[in-house]
């Protein structure tokens, strides 16, 4: 996975590098906020333990590197982690965590070069970590809240991180590559190729967030506002713990999400099914009789482009396509990310636009008061 | 796996070894932005370049063997480059009866130079320098002291993770498991699960005794010397060596 030196031209690597350092003082700044509203320690929130948690967690990310899960006679393989650090310890953290792994890696370890490192963290740190924590929320809002949730949402949001990584180095590779390969070749290759290993690391990250979750759900990032409001019996009614003691944002998250969210979350989550059922299911079969697909790409002029497609007949995507065995699997596999990904967009922005509206709204109900300090 | 995340550095007193951390940082990096600017067809440039690498491992006594052995082991990337000459279009030669795309050639030959140059001129610094050392040269660099921080926690927390992990991995086996297949993979998975519970715990521990010892952000500042001029002018010595030969290889 590490890229090496010579492999992205000088000035690309520079730009590649600013960017990463830009996003690392993000994630210094984030991080900051994250470890101050973590499970409260013996001496309660701690914006200055951020050292000492996000080392030993980069730790963690270095040493589960070394775990090997085999997968058939002799070969194995490991936990990339950049999906894991986002759901366990929140984003900002997880691309502080998986940078310093990277860092210490290129400069200790000679793994991927050092003109390289603004290219690997940005494809391995922040890519991965800021599309699996998307994936990941936008399943959340609008999966029902349970555990069982939770671990689903990591596995989609690991199989959509790793050939989303894929895809952002074809993307540098398009900009500034020192090789000639055809865009085309490099986009099947990587992203075939991604796509396998995203399924490893899919089912590794959902067992890991489950077996987190059923010692210690208070350590999930990710599973924060899972847990029920702590309910206190004041003069024999059941009163919201929060409320009594400190007004927090867990508590009018918990509040918004009432009995009337219940039955918007049914229909939401009934409608990414379906489309999920679709694009998997239907596509799995359709690709099934390809001449009908090639007669409907006739029909509308998109077999021009097709022909023209420079991955056809490179050994490259033969190579991608035999990985995996099934063409009709790696198409419904397509099928069902291309579906991710656009759910998560989609609920994404929606979820910006009625956050929005609400607020609007609360402040038009309630203008005499003050906004609440987090 | 385990081999190749094991520390490179190899102590010493050469004039390597004694030059300041962060103007060997500097020196490696100008290094190999010299590398990656030279044009592939200029062959001999990269000759050259091995040479000054060659020169600095001989000065440094660092063995050959080790960088040979560390060189040894395939990066992925390594197959992509293997892969180029038969995937990239335009005009074909025929070496051994194969056909092979000339561009698909030179593409893979200047990855391969460059990479080795590269992972040769880090291993060097990371054979000359103590790990603590680079983590705050890179400090004195402009790093932000925060992530300095979380590195050097990482470095000295990372065998103790690691270790536990073995000793997982020793209690795993002594119950009679073993590894063989996906089939086995939740339990390995909850190897992970519990390893970053631990990993969590520990971390609250190590910060409470730290705050419990004054810690309030920052560690105590340790009083390190900057470099002197001629430090700086005897790193200088290989980027620039490295910069005339790449000028040498655009021009010609």
């Amino acid at each position: 996975m590490h890229v090496p030196d010579g492999f992205i031209n000088a000035p690309v690597s520079l730009a590649a590098g600013a960017t990463a350092a830009a996003a690392l003082a993000i994630s210094l700044r984030g991080a900051r906020r994250e470890s101050a509203a973590g499970p409260a320690t013996a001496l309660g929130p701690h914006p200055e333990s951020t050292a000492p948690l996000a080392g030993l967690l980069a730790a963690f990310v270095f040493a589960t590197q070394m775990l090997n899960f085999p997968v058939a006679a002799g070969t194995s393989g490991h936990l990339l982690g950049g999906a894991l650090a986002a759901i366990l310890v929140g984003p900002f953290t997880g691309v502080l965590c998986v940078s310093v792994v990277l860092l210490t890696q290129s400069l200790l370890f000679a793994d991927g070069g050092l003109t390289a490192l603004g290219v690997n963290i940005v494809l391995m740190g922040v890519v991965t970590v800021a599309v699996a924590y998307g994936v990941f929320r936008a399943l959340l809002a609008v999966l029902p809240r349970a555990r069982r949730s939770v671990t689903a949402a990591s596995f989609a949001a690991a199989l959509i991180s790793v050939p989303a990584s894929a895809a952002a180095f074809t993307l540098l590779h398009a900009v500034g590559g020192t090789t000639d390969v055809p865009t085309g070749t490099v986009l099947a290759a990587m992203t075939g190729v991604h796509t396998l290993i995203g399924v490893g690391e899919a089912v590794i990250t959902a067992l890991t967030v489950g077996a987190v979750l059923a010692v210690r759900p208070d350590l999930v990032h990710g599973a924060r506002g899972l847990a029920p409001a702590l309910k206190l019996r004041v003069g024999g009614r059941l009163v919201d713990a929060t409320t009594v003691t400190a007004p927090g944002p867990a508590a009018s998250a918990s509040s918004s999400a009432s009995s009337s969210a219940v039955s918007s979350r049914r229909v939401r989550l009934a409608g990414l099914a379906a489309a999920l059922v679709l694009a998997g299911g239907v596509s799995f079969y359709a690709s099934a009789s390809p001449d009908g697909l090639e007669k409907v790409a006739a029909d509308h002029g998109i077999d021009a482009k097709v022909r023209d497609h420079p991955a056809a007949g490179s050994p490259l995507a033969d190579y991608g396509v035999a990985d995996l065995t099934d063409p009709r699997l790696s198409v419904g596999l397509a099928g069902v990310i291309g579906v991710g990904a656009t759910a998560a967009l989609g609920i994404g922005l929606f979820h910006l636009t009625t956050r929005n509206r609400r607020r609007r709204r609360h402040r038009r109900r309630r203008p005499a008061r003050a906004p609440e300090t987090p | 796996m385990g081999g190749a995340h094991r520390s490179h550095h190899r102590p010493g007193h050469s004039p390597v070894h004694t030059l300041p951390a962060h103007c060997k940082l500097v020196a490696v990096l100008c290094f190999v932005l010299a590398v990656a600017c030279t044009p592939r067809t200029a062959l001999w440039a990269f000759g050259l370049y091995a040479l000054l690498l060659a020169a600095v491992a001989a000065l440094a006594r660092v063995p050959p063997g080790l960088l040979a052995r560390r060189l040894l082991i395939g990066v992925p990337f390594t197959a992509f480059a293997l892969l180029l000459p038969f995937v990239v279009p335009g005009e074909h030669t025929t070496v051994l009866g194969l056909p092979l795309s000339v561009p698909g050639l030179w593409g893979a030959w200047n990855i391969l130079a460059k990479a080795t140059l590269g992972v040769t001129a880090s291993l060097l610094l990371a054979a000359t320098t103590e790990p603590r050392a680079l983590l705050l040269g890179l400090q004195r660099l402009g790093l932000p002291a925060q992530l300095t921080q979380i590195a050097s926690f990482m470095l000295r927390y990372g065998e103790v993770v690691t270790d536990e992990l073995r000793r997982m991995s020793v209690a795993r086996g002594s119950r009679g498991f073993e590894a063989r297949g996906v089939r086995q993979w939740g339990v390995l998975a909850k190897t992970a699960g519990a390893l970053f519970i631990r990993s969590y715990e520990r971390g609250e521990r190590v910060h409470l005794a730290m705050a419990s010892r004054g810690y309030t952000g920052s560690p105590p500042a340790l009083d390190h010397p900057a470099a002197t001029r001629t430090q700086w002018a005897y790193a200088a010595v290989l980027p620039a060596a490295a910069f005339t030969v790449c000028l040498l290889g655009v021009t010609l």
